[in-house]
């Protein structure tokens, strides 16, 4: 049983490193470091770069939050971890 | 009806809610006090930390340093850092910290690494972190007294202080949640209608997430218009100013975004909720609630500095006369919050990036938000209203604070450490006397604001990153975390940031004691001082795991702990069978 146990913190570990690698790589390469490439893009009056730091990010950020809610209530479930 | 009249009334509704609220929603047990029963529905809770999280600095200040002083793009660090740390309270810390299911932040870290001297330091890391914090509060309530209602600056904070003294006392986090949610509405109404009539008065587009990437009326995008007009006059284009530096801007969104996710008073709101499933998914609908404000500031600051620059200079070269300067302008610069200097003599406003012919001395960032809707000559109760937003603003984070305080005082200094065995009422009856003191302190500070008050938020967020969270951290995902190293890692990452801004800012913000003497700003690869959290939580990381690998392990029962906290319910149950 402690297997499970550490089965199931596994998988709650790859899926957060899966989300953060998300989670890093949209504001800080897209909206930061690379900024100024993806600027030569555009979303109606917005440059991609600028809407990704100012507006983009945040509804990612909002998304990433609930996939990992979901992803681990059917993890739980499979574990029978649930509460 | 006047604008004073109909403020107050609009105003005085807001305060008997919440006093209702206090009054119905008393506290009968510590749990309720400190964790409100452990009873609310994740999207209630949800509301209420966003209303926690979003301070008089978030609802009065963030656009107006979005459009002016971090001149647009280079804003973005606030608008990412204060939401992304969300993420990483959401998977790394909330549900773990929820399962352990005890009261406060201190308790987890004294617990996890078995030593009442880990707690202590977590004590005060956690009381630094949000008194220098609710100092920012106080004030903001005593301003917007002193410009809405026209009452005094003492007058205002004095009747704040009373509205808040009422209802954390009675209700400890009980009261303060469902206050806290009333606060939420008012405080994202008023923030959301003005921002929707500039909006549609610019663009003809109601939603201003979209008229900031919309036209205005000559068919040219808002965006290209301000960029336009800002390098016109000298100043740097507004969709691209970097802030200091790309690394600084990378560090210190980094920063914000650990310091968010390591601020006490935001994770405590997580202790609230009944499960582990619960907690998780409230930190989603906080953050829902936040980015309904985070993404409609940009538009507000970029439209508000559209409109000012148009006010002040109508048609390239074609200038304001000074003598035909609209009300709202009128009004702001009796509060010396706007200042215009006639330096050429010659009658007119004009507007520039270069000092020596910038007639427009002042621009203070709060008046953005707060003057918004006179610029856009919305009604008066739109004016009323966000006066009532900018006061739940400070009032729901002030409460949020000075429960995170008064708690690490009664339950983890009086009943953790020097009087275990208090009873249940005496433990309840001592969270509300340490309430009421706290109360008193946040507003004996409020009436003398230390001068070092604008400079301390960088110290709250840079010992929230640098000391709290990575302890938190390690102790979750690491179980080889023992005490030796989590008490090294606090110190170093806490010393190597209060150096940095000290050396900086003058210790203890006094100026001129400034330690190393005459060293470059910036020194350090050019990071500010604001942005330095996330360097020091580095040292913190590794010199906490350095430490743990020299020292023994922690004991069996405190990896049974970390096994127990990492599994929401019964998998390690059988462990013992």
């Amino acid at each position: 049983m402690a297997n499970r146990a550490q089965e199931y913190w596994k998988a709650n570990v790859r899926l957060i490193l899966k989300l953060l690698v998300i989670w890093f790589t949209v504001p800080f390469l897209g909206g930061i470091v690379f900024v100024d490439r993806l600027n030569h893009f555009s979303l109606g009056g917005y440059p991609l770069g600028f809407w990704l730091a100012q507006q983009g990010a945040i509804y990612l950020f909002v998304a990433l939050i609930f996939y990992y809610a979901k992803k681990m209530s059917d993890l739980d479930d499979q574990f029978g971890a649930g509460d | 009806m006047s604008l004073q009249l109909l403020t107050y009334l609009v105003v005085g509704f807001t305060f008997t809610l919440y006093i209702g609220i206090a009054i119905w929603a008393r506290a009968g047990s510590t749990k309720e006090f400190y964790v409100a029963g452990g009873g609310i529905h994740p999207i209630s809770n949800g509301m209420a930390t966003a209303a926690d999280w979003m301070s008089a600095a978030s609802f009065i200040s963030m656009a107006g340093l979005i459009g002016f002083i971090y001149e647009g793009y280079g804003g973005s660090v606030f608008l990412l850092g204060w939401t992304g740390g969300y993420v990483l309270l959401a998977m790394c810390l909330a549900p773990y910290l929820r399962k352990f299911g005890k009261f406060t932040v201190p308790e987890f870290v004294g617990d996890r690494f078995y030593s009442n001297a880990a707690r202590i330091v977590a004590v005060v890391c956690l009381i630094i972190a949000s008194v220098t914090y609710v100092i920012g509060q106080m004030k903001g309530i005593g301003v917007a007294f002193s410009r809405f209602l026209e009452t005094s600056y003492e007058t205002g904070l004095t009747a704040g202080m009373l509205i808040v003294f009422i209802y954390a006392v009675l209700g400890g986090m009980k009261g303060i949640t469902y206050t806290q949610i009333a606060q939420y509405v008012v405080l994202i109404f008023a923030y959301t209608i003005p921002a929707i009539f500039i909006s549609l008065n610019l663009t003809g587009n109601p939603i201003p997430q979209l008229g900031l990437g919309g036209t205005l009326a000559d068919g040219t995008y808002v965006l290209d218009k301000l960029d336009q007009t800002v390098t016109e006059l000298g100043f740097n284009e507004y969709t691209t100013s970097v802030r200091g530096s790309r690394l600084n801007m990378f560090v210190y969104t980094l920063s914000l975004m650990l310091g968010t996710a390591g601020l006490p008073h935001v994770i405590i709101r997580f202790f609230t909720v009944p499960t582990v499933k619960d907690a998780r998914r409230s930190a989603g609908w906080a953050l829902v609630f936040i980015s309904v404000l985070y993404t409609t500031a940009p538009a507000v600051a970029a439209m508000a500095r559209l409109n000012l620059m148009d006010t002040v200079e109508p048609s390239p070269g074609n200038y304001l006369q000074y003598d035909e300067r609209p009300q709202w302008f009128k009004n702001w610069e009796k509060t010396g919050l706007l200042k215009y200097e006639d330096k050429n003599n010659d009658g007119l406003i004009q507007y520039s990036a270069d000092p020596a012919v910038n007639e427009m001395v002042k621009i203070d960032n709060d008046i953005l938000v707060l003057a918004n809707p006179e610029i856009a000559a919305l009604p008066n109760w739109v004016i009323a209203l966000v006066a009532a937003g900018g006061l739940a603003a400070a009032l729901s984070t002030a409460a949020g604070l000075l429960l995170a305080i008064s708690s690490a005082i009664s339950h983890d200094l009086l009943k953790g450490v020097f009087n275990p065995n208090i009873s249940e009422r005496g433990e309840l009856r001592a969270s509300r006397i340490a309430m009421a003191f706290t109360v008193l302190l946040a507003g004996y500070l409020g009436f003398n604001p230390p001068d070092f008050a604008a400079g301390t938020v960088a110290l709250a967020f840079g010992l929230a990153a640098s000391s709290i969270f990575p302890v938190l951290m390690l102790g979750i995902f690491y179980k080889r975390m023992n005490s030796q190293g989590a008490i090294a890692g606090m110190m170093s990452g806490l010393g190597v940031t209060l150096f940095y801004v000290f050396q900086h800012k003058g210790i203890m913000f006094i100026q001129g004691t400034s330690f190393l003497g005459g060293m470059d700003h910036n020194w350090f690869f050019g990071i500010e001082p604001n942005a330095f959290g996330a360097v020091g939580a580095l040292v913190n990381f590794t010199v906490a795991i350095s430490v743990a690998k020299l020292t023994p392990e922690p004991p069996d029962n405190i990896q049974k702990l970390v096994d127990d906290i990492r599994s929401p319910h019964g998998i390690t149950a059988p462990l013992s069978h």
